[in-house]
């Protein structure tokens, strides 16, 4: 096991470098100039250039490149062209926000996910099975942006209820974290749904059922507990679509995370920003796919760790 | 008996099986009469649509340059451009469509040919291709795809090659494992000990048997496509104006959202029928052509 | 300027304020509070790099320069200076600075402030994006390109007073030294800062930073030292940050909010005006702002002067204008009407597809040509896009519509031959001051028409500059009145070459809650762009 953690653990590390070197071309082939953009209007060719010059933009491709990686390895995602400021500052006091939606997410499609898996298997093949699953369905095909306004304009707009958008208050952290974690309890939903029927069928239930214990008590206490096992090892993987997702989500909602940050950065070609932004990003992902690999065995001895 | 002989009376009449098989599961019917409406809507687009959707017609802006409601000569109203939404929505399916062949192709092309080169040769061939798809499964999808369209300035053609480039990743995944096991089974390994040429025993006997996974994960990546357009587009950074998408739809129409909830919401409902109709289908596939085939990530 | 809101950078001048007459109560009382709302985070506070619609007038707070602007007016004042004198020939300005002005960190402002500020905003390591307005300073060429040890022309003559000189006479000088890449800041705190200064700034400015929560909140706190007695009014303003205007306009009619930052979003508009209530509380301004398409003239067609005015006859400006629900005037020059040197008798090119039409065939395109437009992706301007692509479809004109991002299109202007249109919008020039010449030398003069430069219809004639040169050379005040007319014939001129075609000038609305008092002009201020938070007062005040 701990010789398999070490493999990961450096699969993982290769993973990321392969990320900044792939960002980095990425964004080192747009065409746009960020030195213009910093010099602004009144600005001379000659002034340009020195800007140029500065940010070292006129040396070979693999210098810039080792040179970031230098510095990232150090610790120093460098400063913002356009903010001046330390893109690790800028993250840092932009993650917080992205965190709390995150997890507010996972709760929200944990909760309604589970819950819908939950009846639907026990009413398996009736109207009420057919009924959430077809809802499932509907929320994995639904673009978040489509769900976002839809919300705001039921719920902000029409009814008033709740504020449409903007950042502070639980009252602000609803809409966004069901935007969110929508698509995912749609999936929670099918997983848990099957993972119960499998469960239901196993022959310690029917041996429960057996010895006389009451429908509720057997649902709860041994079909439950073991159908969500294998769910659950799914949020990691679950990483991944909420970085895709804030962008959108933030944008929509006015809500203060990176997500919005990232938005602003590829706008006005801020490179160590959109550096930053993704590098976060895919660290998050390659750390909840390390997670979900190595809680599955855990969970499901018929896994191996190879 | 070989593969090769029954191969194609076999998989004429398995076609004719999976389809009558399909309009028996109501929700997979469903899905194929959306699908089937939005195609005849795109080919015909022309001869439906009610107005030149590119028109931006003097009386299709209220006095004060405030769009139209539903109803009177413009059937679903007016675009804030004064441009009949209608004829718009219906053009856009177009685009819909033509991106969720042309992307979701590549991607599945793209996709299939890592997982069966990486599966099949396995060594080497597969540690670096199966390393690049782990890279590509880490970054964040829709940051990749907006960083690629501010690239290369965005047009048809570009959107539908950058939403190939972040889709491919899944089918390689699917691809290559079941590739794997293939190649070990008994039949593939008689094909090599008698000397057949690899193409010979890629083309003849593993793709038949990956081609069930082939359409069901296709199919489903339609609607990822869909989706991945409609943000893009929504985003700014898709489809280029004044072609219509639904996405972009919303894109230009979306300040009016609470003003003129229409512009906003008949697209989008759009997008999702066509998503959806596209997961019940392929769902539907998943069931009948291979069973065990379970679970999102393959 | 590359301010951002809904339609462009935006800057405001009141034409009710009718230049020096503005009604701002001086006397009025000082205390209570404001809530100002903004869309987009600020970038940063550091008046040598901030150059953003929200920041601009939150660093003219901040800080303050040796000139500034009589509020509510495009009127130059005194501001840490006591006096301004100008030599005979127009070259020395010496400036002689008030007695007893203090930066917020309680140390007194001396002459040496001065110098090390403007050496500062003009050094080529601070990468300032305001750094080319000082170009007429003396000494700023080699300073600017990174050799010698400061500005030469800036000279400490004792501890209150310093001496510009100038390497050509330069009627705008006194224009650059009230822009807020002018503003005065004190060593220390700069060097303390290093290059966070834009999240600590400290200024002289009438209120003093007191908190800063990235992407939510900034408050702003009374600076009790501050050199005019009586000012600020208000003792806080809260900016809160991140709000999409539609959000923010409802936090105004809720009570949450007083002013909302970047006006009454666009699907909002006629809600607002229809409703006689808030009707009341709308304060409309004119701008300093032109909406225009460049048309490349080093590019085919638009090499051939005719096509150009075709292009300027085939454009519906007053649908345009009605697309945006009005809140512009159709525009038929580069200056805006609120200007000095804006020709009221020129009469432009008619909405003519007709003559157009036969323009084109004249010109050789019977037929019409196909052609690229590019635009900014941010709504309304792929919409505005879209209404130019139809109109030159009617003369035959086949226009594809690039939609990228903003970095993206000025990208393609600064190269001679990528972009033969471009639709201004949300990147247009918008006045940095307020003085005819800031329209002409980076976006229709030869210095502009390089790679990289702004010039977008890289349009550069020769005998327009050297006017352009000489008008700016006339720096005696007496002679303004020549050199205002001097720069209307250079505009009107540049119209027979028809490099672009004017499309609208911006009118701004704002909304002001009930709880805010002052003259309207302060809401739609012309230099303290969009507000100017000085002399806003309470009437919960005493």
């Amino acid at each position: 096991m701990s010789g398999y953690l070490v493999r990961r653990l450096i699969e993982s590390a290769l993973i990321l470098l392969g990320i900044t070197f792939v960002t980095f071309v990425l964004l080192y082939m747009v065409p746009a100039d960020p030195a213009r953009q910093i010099a602004g209007r009144s600005a001379t060719a000659e002034t340009v250039a020195n800007i140029r010059d500065q940010l070292g933009l006129n040396d070979p491709l693999f210098v810039q490149y080792f040179r970031y990686l230098g510095n990232l390895l150090q610790g120093d995602m460098g400063r913002s062209y356009l903010q001046r400021a330390e893109v690790a500052d800028l993250i840092a006091a932009r993650l917080p926000a992205s965190l709390l939606l995150m997890v507010s997410a996972i709760v929200t499609e944990l909760i309604l996910g589970l819950t819908i898996g939950v009846v639907a298997a026990l009413r398996r093949n009736r109207p009420a099975d057919h009924t959430l699953m077809i809802f499932s369905f509907v929320s994995i095909s639904a673009p978040q942006f489509v769900i976002g306004i839809l919300l705001l304009y039921v719920f902000s707009v029409q009814f008033g209820w709740l504020p449409i958008g903007g950042y502070g208050t639980f009252a602000h952290l609803i809409l966004p974290s069901i935007t969110l974690g929508f698509l995912g309890a749609g999936w929670y939903s099918r997983m848990m749904r099957s993972s119960m029927i499998d469960v239901l069928e196993q022959d310690f239930v029917r041996t429960a059922r057996a010895k006389g214990l009451s429908r509720l008590h057997i649902i709860t206490r041994h079909v439950m507990p073991n159908a969500i096992l294998p769910v659950i090892a799914m949020i990691g993987i679950d990483i991944g679509l909420f970085m895709s997702g804030i962008v959108v989500v933030e944008s929509v909602f006015g809500w203060p995370g990176i997500g919005q940050l990232a938005w602003q950065a590829i706008q006005r070609v801020d490179i160590p920003v959109i550096m930053g932004v993704t590098m976060v990003s895919a660290t998050a992902i390659v750390l909840g796919n390390l997670i979900a690999d190595l809680v599955a065995p855990l969970i499901d001895p018929r896994i191996k760790t190879k | 008996m070989s593969d090769a002989q029954t191969l194609r009376p076999k998989s004429q009449s398995r076609f004719i099986v999976v389809i009558s098989e399909l309009m028996r599961r109501p929700r997979a019917a469903f899905g194929m009469a959306v699908i089937m409406v939005m195609v005849f809507g795109a080919v015909f687009a022309p001869l439906i649509m009610p107005h030149d959707p590119f028109e931006q017609s003097f009386d299709g802006l209220d006095l004060m340059g405030g769009p139209l409601p539903p109803g009177g000569d413009y059937l679903l109203g007016t675009d804030l451009l004064g441009r009949d939404l209608a004829s718009r929505l219906i053009l856009g399916t177009r685009t819909s469509l033509i991106i969720g062949l042309v992307a979701n192709g590549i991607a599945v092309i793209l996709g299939a040919s890592v997982g069966i080169a990486a599966g099949f040769f396995g060594g080497w061939t597969a540690a670096i291709l199966m390393r690049f798809t782990d890279l590509m499964m880490a970054f964040p999808a829709l940051l990749l795809a907006i960083v690629l369209a501010a690239i290369f300035q965005p047009s048809l053609m570009i959107v539908a090659l950058v939403i190939a480039m972040v889709n491919w990743v899944q089918m390689s995944r699917v691809i290559y494992t079941e590739t794997r096991s293939l190649a070990e089974r008994e039949f593939i390994q008689v094909q090599r000990a008698i000397g057949s040429s690899s193409l010979r025993i890629l083309g003849k006997h593993l793709l038949p048997h990956l081609l069930s996974s082939i359409v069901v994960f296709g199919t489903l990546g339609i609607s990822t496509t869909v989706l991945l357009e409609a943000t893009l587009s929504f985003l700014g950074v898709g489809v280029q104006p004044p072609m219509p998408s639904w996405g972009n739809i919303i894109f230009e129409n979306q300040t009016y959202f609470s003003t003129a909830p229409w512009l906003v919401f008949i697209p989008g409902l759009l997008i999702v029928l066509l998503a959806l109709a596209f997961n019940l289908v392929g769902d539907a596939l998943r069931d009948i052509l291979d069973p065990t085939l379970k679970g999102r990530h393959g | 300027m590359k301010r951002n809101t809904f339609l462009a950078g935006v800057a405001g001048l009141a034409l009710a304020a009718g230049g020096a007459f503005a009604q701002v109560n001086e006397d009025a009382p000082q205390g209570g509070e404001m809530v100002v709302t903004y869309q987009d985070d600020v970038a940063t506070l550091d008046p040598a790099i901030g150059y953003d619609w929200q920041n601009w007038s939150m660093i003219k707070s901040l800080f303050d320069g040796l000139m500034g602007y009589e509020p509510g007016t495009t009127t130059l004042r005194n501001e840490l200076a006591a006096s301004h004198e100008i030599s005979d020939d127009g070259m020395v300005h010496t400036f002689v600075l008030k007695d007893g002005i203090k930066f917020h960190n309680g140390r007194e402002i001396i002459a040496e402030d001065v110098k090390y500020s403007l050496e500062r905003v003009t050094d080529p390591t601070t990468r300032s994006p305001g750094a080319g307005f000082f170009g007429m300073i003396d000494g700023f060429d080699t300073w600017n390109a990174g050799e010698g040890d400061g500005l030469s022309g800036v000279e400490v003559i004792d501890d209150k007073t310093v001496q510009i000189t100038l390497s050509r006479p330069d009627a705008t000088f006194t224009h650059v030294m009230a822009l807020n890449f002018a503003s005065i800041v004190p060593r220390e705190a700069v060097e303390a800062s290093g290059e966070d200064f834009g999240r600590e700034p400290v200024g002289s400015g009438a209120f003093r930073l007191a908190e800063w929560t990235p992407g939510q909140q900034v408050v702003f706190e009374r600076f009790e030292d501050y050199h005019r007695a009586g000012v600020p009014k208000l003792d806080k303003v809260t900016f809160d940050i991140g709000l999409d205007p539609t959000v923010a306009l409802l936090r105004l009619q809720n009570g949450d909010a007083d002013v909302p930052g970047d006006g009454i979003p666009p699907a909002q508009f006629l809600q607002v005006m229809n409703n006689p209530e808030q009707a009341d509380n709308v304060v409309e301004g004119g701008q300093l702002h032109t909406g225009y398409i460049t048309l490349n003239t080093q590019m085919a067609p638009f090499d051939n002067v005719n096509v150009r005015k075709a292009m300027n006859m085939a454009i519906n400006k007053d649908r345009i204008v009605q697309m945006i629900n009005g809140r512009a005037v159709p525009a038929n020059q580069p200056l805006p009407p609120s200007m000095p040197g804006y020709a009221d008798d020129y009469e432009g090119y008619p909405f003519d597809p007709e003559a157009a039409r036969a323009m084109l065939a004249e010109a050789g395109f019977p037929d019409g040509f196909t052609t690229e437009l590019f635009v900014m992706n941010v709504d309304p301007n792929p919409r505005i896009a879209q209404a130019i692509q139809q109109d030159l479809s009617e003369i035959g004109v086949k226009v594809e519509i690039r939609s990228l991002a903003q970095s993206n299109v000025i990208a393609a202007g600064g190269e001679a031959d990528q972009a033969p249109m471009i639709w201004s919008g949300g990147m247009a020039w918008i006045a940095d001051f307020p003085d005819p010449s800031n329209f002409y030398g980076p976006i229709l003069g030869c210095a502009g028409a390089v790679s990289g430069g702004w010039n977008w219809s890289w349009y550069c004639n020769k005998e327009l500059d050297a006017r352009a040169a000489e008008a700016d050379a006339m720096a005696d005040p007496a002679l303004a009145d020549e050199r205002e007319e001097a720069w209307r014939s250079i505009y009107v001129d540049i119209m027979d070459d028809a490099p672009w075609v004017p499309v609208f000038n911006e009118q701004r609305f704002t909304l002001v809650s009930d709880r805010m008092a002052g003259d309207d002009s302060l809401f739609v201020d012309p230099v303290h762009i969009p507000v100017n938070y000085d002399y806003i007062y309470s009437v919960e005040a005493e």
